[in-house]
């Protein structure tokens, strides 16, 4: 009866319009719009990855090997199983025009290259002509950057190596490359057969080399893996297929887009202020209705459906028209994103990250709404004979608390189980929480400040009157701190945590590391290059190790992922070295290094930080793969290693022996005066052309693009939040702006001027944004501190430029919604206002 | 006499206001029987409309007892004085308090829906031909002049032919001519259903067309007559 009944009464309400709903509407809409759309993004760079799985891939499956090309027997099994095969080595290396050089990622491909898809150069030209030899020289194709790096035009000779090459073609774009992962160097792309005689992929050198199948129809994908990899387990062998091209691009999408939800979730629970706040000054226009209700003989609930269908009615509204935002604004900007981003996509419309989106805006609307409609049972009859209204705060009925607590517990479960990491989900919400609760105590604390300051400003009427104020409850601090503060601390966190990352690796990290790595250093020729350098006086330090790559495969003869999960060291091939004594700086932790000269059953010693968190212990043994050969050891001591220097570390290091025979190159690093390392490396190049040499400042220089990148795409999240915050901010003003109106011409009345009045107007909002900047700044700040100190183990320092700029950008944004509204409050007559309100 | 309609014995109502507590009524005594009509006067702040509240059950008394109809409206929540009311009262407000996103015959319609009457719409398309507003039912209250709103708050309050009828200064807002036609209005529904009628107003003359005219003084009863 009652539902009913209050569902005729909603529906005759409703028709009273949208007015009052504007800032409902837009702060529940543009969270929504916001998760909506990097879902959106997500699904569509999934659904571009798996229909081009085998366009990325470069063939249907595809088997790598670490610094080997394939053995016969597995060369037969490719060409018994797959109707092509296409062999591609992918290596660093230095191209070089007379004596400027620059680092380069070098694909070797075949005549096949590629199995799938196309690749596209400029001039336009099939790649065949590209790179086939005219007159004796090979052609090479080259990515925009390293044309650029290098001043070549097309046409120009450059050398691999001892081999030269002409420049024939710029790639524009590359249909495998999304699956490669991060490159220190942009590409260069010649034939296989043409790097004979350069030097380059000699014995130990490092490269992968990848095998692309073509299969036939019908190929059942699954037994064709499971049989490679029985075939040959134990070769180092990685399989992929078409089904995941690109996993590590895939998970990188996927964590990303699952933190910015995370930060989008920010956004509507600013929205969510905006919406209560909206929803109390609804129902508190209402009041007289509700009372006149109550008089007529409706019951509690009655009046609390009538509302919350009304709410709830606006609240679907406002979620469908950011699901509808949010599902339409990815496709409508997809010419840009498709352009600028490296990786196919497919932009459509997918259900799935809508109704995420819609179910966090529904569950938000829930939570910060039911409170206020909770009050409407304070409303009581008498309120139409005289204010009877219980402004008081007070916790409402037990079972509103409950449904409260529910509707959280809901949203945190749903946040956890569509993003996959509780661990996230947990610390970003929790921190949401924190921030919201350091903000709306701060706020508290603000006002009960200004009210005890505005009485110590006697004298300053300006600023006194703006302590009012803030003090009072017509100014609503609590909105504007809340709403602002919070999207100021999440921007203030990303800038805290972004720079003091930058500042590690850009700032102290080149002071400490060294100027140069050195790669492919052939064994005949570490000698000769170690007399090189010194000898120099510029150089103050190289480090040369013996280097091979492996890949753990077990721990304790089970596999190593079921012991170390997904550990970086156990995920990926990794390097590994060979001594007889320990480096005289070496700090063993625990156990014993093995006798010089040692030749007994192969010994192990580990990173001591490594092994505590993969949990071995002294004893444990550890089989490695290299070159396709099984290599078991035991643990006998674990030594510190420190990879924060950028220097010289390995996590593990064997005795000698029990590398003795496999094929490898040195690893060294030089440190060196600035002003020398260009002469250094001219000479080194010339003397080892097949030397890689990596610049450390270029690294860290790409390193720092890459968390550029990240930050922006986190300040993106964090502008909405900002942008729902502002939204709220010019809801707060114009909720208070009948009352600056009055305010003003009682002054007015009283003889203020209107220079006076503005200049406290600005006052009162300038303090607030103030206020809400340096809260915001405290957060982000503890946010930062938390992140640098516990999850990058960096040391944290406040990052100056970027407090500033919240605490100006909190400032701006209120003094702007504060003037937009008082102009009409400077502008209107005295007695039209106070005749109004008698 | 009759079972009374209303019997209040010494009751009180203190109110907590900013600075603190204020004793609004004084041991009020008063029994009103079935039919009667009662004229509350005083001076402001007498308590008139304090007194109508409590009788109302809009406000509850803090001290005393307050029966109306055999029951303790001191006794009941607030949602059983929302059910009383809606089966036994109607109200008139000084400010009509119409429901603005209502229209006229909606507005009326309310309390029959709120009680469940099957033929809401038709007893209250009736009730607004009775205060001579048929035509206007679709009307807005925005769109109704003040005299106009208080005849649609008139009929909202007797539609559903109520055995009270409480009226706050129902001519306060309005001219001295829709004054008297709304207070004809008034007397002449209550006539016609029987309702037992409480009217609180500022006016003598128009007291004395109750059957009984109570005067208030600083929350208590300062006199009793019979209307002339």
């Amino acid at each position: 009866m009652s539902l009913s009944l209050a569902t005729k009464f909603a529906r005759r309400e409703l028709r009273g319009g949208l007015r009052g709903f504007r800032l409902f509407l837009a702060c529940l809409a543009l969270g929504v719009a916001a998760i909506a759309a990097v879902g959106s993004v997500r699904s569509a760079i999934e659904a571009g990855l798996e229909r081009e799985g085998a366009s990325i891939l470069g063939g249907d499956a595809e088997l790598e090997l670490t610094y080997r090309f394939a053995s016969e027997a597995e060369r037969a099994w490719m060409q018994a199983n797959a109707t092509a095969v296409s062999e591609v080595a992918d290596f660093r290396s230095m191209a070089v025009v007379g004596e400027d050089r620059a680092l380069t990622q070098v694909k070797a491909v075949d005549e096949l290259y590629p199995l799938i898809g196309t690749i596209t150069l400029s001039p336009d030209m099939p790649l065949a002509d590209a790179l086939a030899p005219i007159e004796g020289q090979s052609g090479a194709v080259m990515e925009r950057a390293l044309i650029d790096r290098l001043g070549l035009t097309i046409g120009d000779t450059f050398a691999l190596g001892t081999n030269n090459y002409t420049l024939r073609a710029e790639i524009t774009r590359e249909p495998d490359n999304a699956a490669g992962g991060f490159n220190l160097g942009p590409r260069t792309l010649v034939l296989r057969d043409s790097l004979e005689g350069s030097g380059l992929l000699a014995s130990g050198a490092l490269f992968n080399s990848k095998y692309r199948l073509l299969l036939p129809e019908g190929t059942p994908i699954d037994e064709l893996e499971l049989d490679a990899k029985e075939q040959f387990e134990g070769s180092g062998l990685r399989w992929r297929d078409a089904r995941n091209g690109a996993p590590g691009v895939a998970q990188f999408v996927e964590r990303l887009s699952a933190f910015l939800i995370l930060v989008g979730l920010s956004g509507l629970a600013v929205g969510g202020v905006g919406v209560s706040a909206a929803v109390r000054s609804y129902l508190s226009r209402k009041t007289e209705v509700i009372a006149t209700l109550r008089a007529l003989g409706a019951d509690r609930a009655t009046i609390f459906q009538t509302y919350f269908i009304q709410i709830g009615i606006l609240s679907l509204l406002g979620v469908a028209i950011g699901v509808v935002l949010g599902a339409l604004l990815p496709i409508a900007a997809s010419p840009i994103l498709e352009a600028r981003l490296p990786i196919p996509t497919a932009f459509t419309i997918f259900p799935a990250p809508l109704f995420e989106a819609g179910m966090y805006g529904i569950l938000t609307a829930f939570i910060f709404t039911l409170w206020p409609l909770a009050r409407t049972d304070r409303v009581r009859a008498a309120t139409l004979f005289r204010d009877a209204w219980d402004g008081a705060s007070r916790l409402p009925a037990p079972v509103f608390i409950l449904a409260t607590g529910a509707a959280i517990a809901t949203l945190v479960g749903m946040a956890g189980w569509f993003n996959g990491s509780w661990f996230l989900t947990l610390w970003t919400l929790g921190g949401i929480a924190g921030a919201l609760a350091i903000l709306a105590l701060a706020a508290f604390a603000i006002r009960v400040a200004a009210r005890s300051l505005s009485h110590r400003m006697r004298g300053r009427p300006r600023v006194r009157w703006a302590m009012s104020a803030i003090g009072g409850t017509g100014e609503g601090a609590g909105a504007v701190v809340l709403s602002l503060g919070l999207g100021l601390s999440v921007l203030a966190a990303v800038g805290q945590i972004d720079g003091n990352l930058r500042q590690a690796i850009a700032g102290n990290l080149p002071s400490i590391a060294p100027s140069y790595f050195f790669v492919d250093i052939q064994k005949g020729q570490i000698e000769g290059y170690t007399e090189r350098l010194e000898n120099d006086p510029a150089v103050s330090r190289v480090d040369s190790a013996p280097m091979m790559r492996g890949v753990v495969t077990k721990i304790n003869d089970r596999p190593a992922i079921e012991v170390a999960g997904d550990h970086w060291v156990v995920t990926g091939d990794r390097g590994l070295t060979y001594a007889d004594q320990p480096n005289p700086d070496a700090i063993i932790t625990e156990g014993e290094w093995w006798p010089s000269g040692y030749t007994g059953p192969p010994q192990i010693s580990f990173a001591a930080e490594e092994a505590e968190e993969m949990g071995l212990s002294i004893g444990d043994t550890v089989t490695i793969n290299v070159l396709g050969r099984d290599i078991t050891g035991t643990i006998t001591s674990f030594q510190e290693v420190d990879f924060s220097t950028a220097g010289i570390g390995f996590v593990l290091t064997m005795n000698p022996a029990a590398l003795a025979g496999a094929p490898h190159t040195f690893l060294s690093t030089v440190y060196a005066e600035p002003e020398a390392e260009a002469q250094i490396l001219r000479d080194l190049a010339k003397a080892y052309p097949n030397i890689t040499a990596v610049r450390v400042k270029d690294a860290i220089d790409r390193v720092a693009d890459v968390l550029a990148g990240l930050a922006a795409a986190t300040s993106y999240g964090a502008a909405a939040t900002l942008l729902t915050g502002f939204l709220v901010l010019i809801g707060a003003a114009a909720a208070g702006a009948d009352a600056r109106t009055y305010e003003a011409a009682m002054l007015k009345t009283m003889g203020a001027s209107r220079r006076m009045i503005a200049t406290s107007f600005i006052l009162r909002a300038a303090l607030l944004g103030l206020a809400a900047g340096g809260i915001a700044l405290f957060v982000g700040a503890l946010g930062g501190w938390a992140v640098s100190t516990f999850v990058m183990e960096t040391e944290y320092t406040i990052i100056w430029p970027s407090a500033l700029l919240i605490v100006a950008g909190g400032i701006t944004a209120t003094v702007l919604a504060g003037l937009g509204f008082a102009r009409r409050a400077l502008q209107a007559r005295p007695a039209r206002v106070l005749r109004a309100r008698e | 006499m009759s079972n009374p309609v209303f019997s209040l014995k010494d009751a009180t109502l203190r109110l907590n206001g900013n600075a603190g507590p204020v004793d609004i009524l004084h041991g009020i005594s008063l029994e009103v029987t079935a039919g009667e009509s009662i004229g509350l006067i005083g001076p402001s702040g007498s308590g008139k409309s304090s007194l109508l509240m409590v009788m109302g059950g809009l406000e509850q008394a803090t001290g005393g007892t307050v029966f109306a109809m055999g029951e303790d409206l001191t006794a009941m929540d607030e949602d059983a004085l929302s059910r009383f009311r809606r089966d036994r009262m109607g109200i008139v407000f000084q400010s009509f308090h119409l429901i603005p996103t209502m229209t006229a015959l909606e507005n009326v319609a309310t309390p029959l829906e709120l009680a469940g009457h099957a033929d809401a719409f038709d007893r209250a398309a009736e009730a607004l031909d009775i205060v001579g507003l048929g035509q206007r039912a679709g009307h807005y209250p925005a769109q109704m002049s003040g005299g106009e709103q208080q005849r649609v708050a008139l009929a909202r309050a007797t539609a559903p032919r109520p055995a009270i009828l409480l009226a706050d200064e129902p001519t306060g807002n309005l001219d001295s001519a829709n004054g008297e036609a709304i207070m004809d209005l008034l007397f002449n529904l209550r006539d016609q259903f029987g309702s037992t009628l409480v009217l609180v107003t500022h006016s003598d003359a128009l007291a004395q067309r109750c059957d009984r005219v109570i005067t208030l003084r600083d929350g208590r009863i300062d006199s009793t007559a019979v209307a002339a």
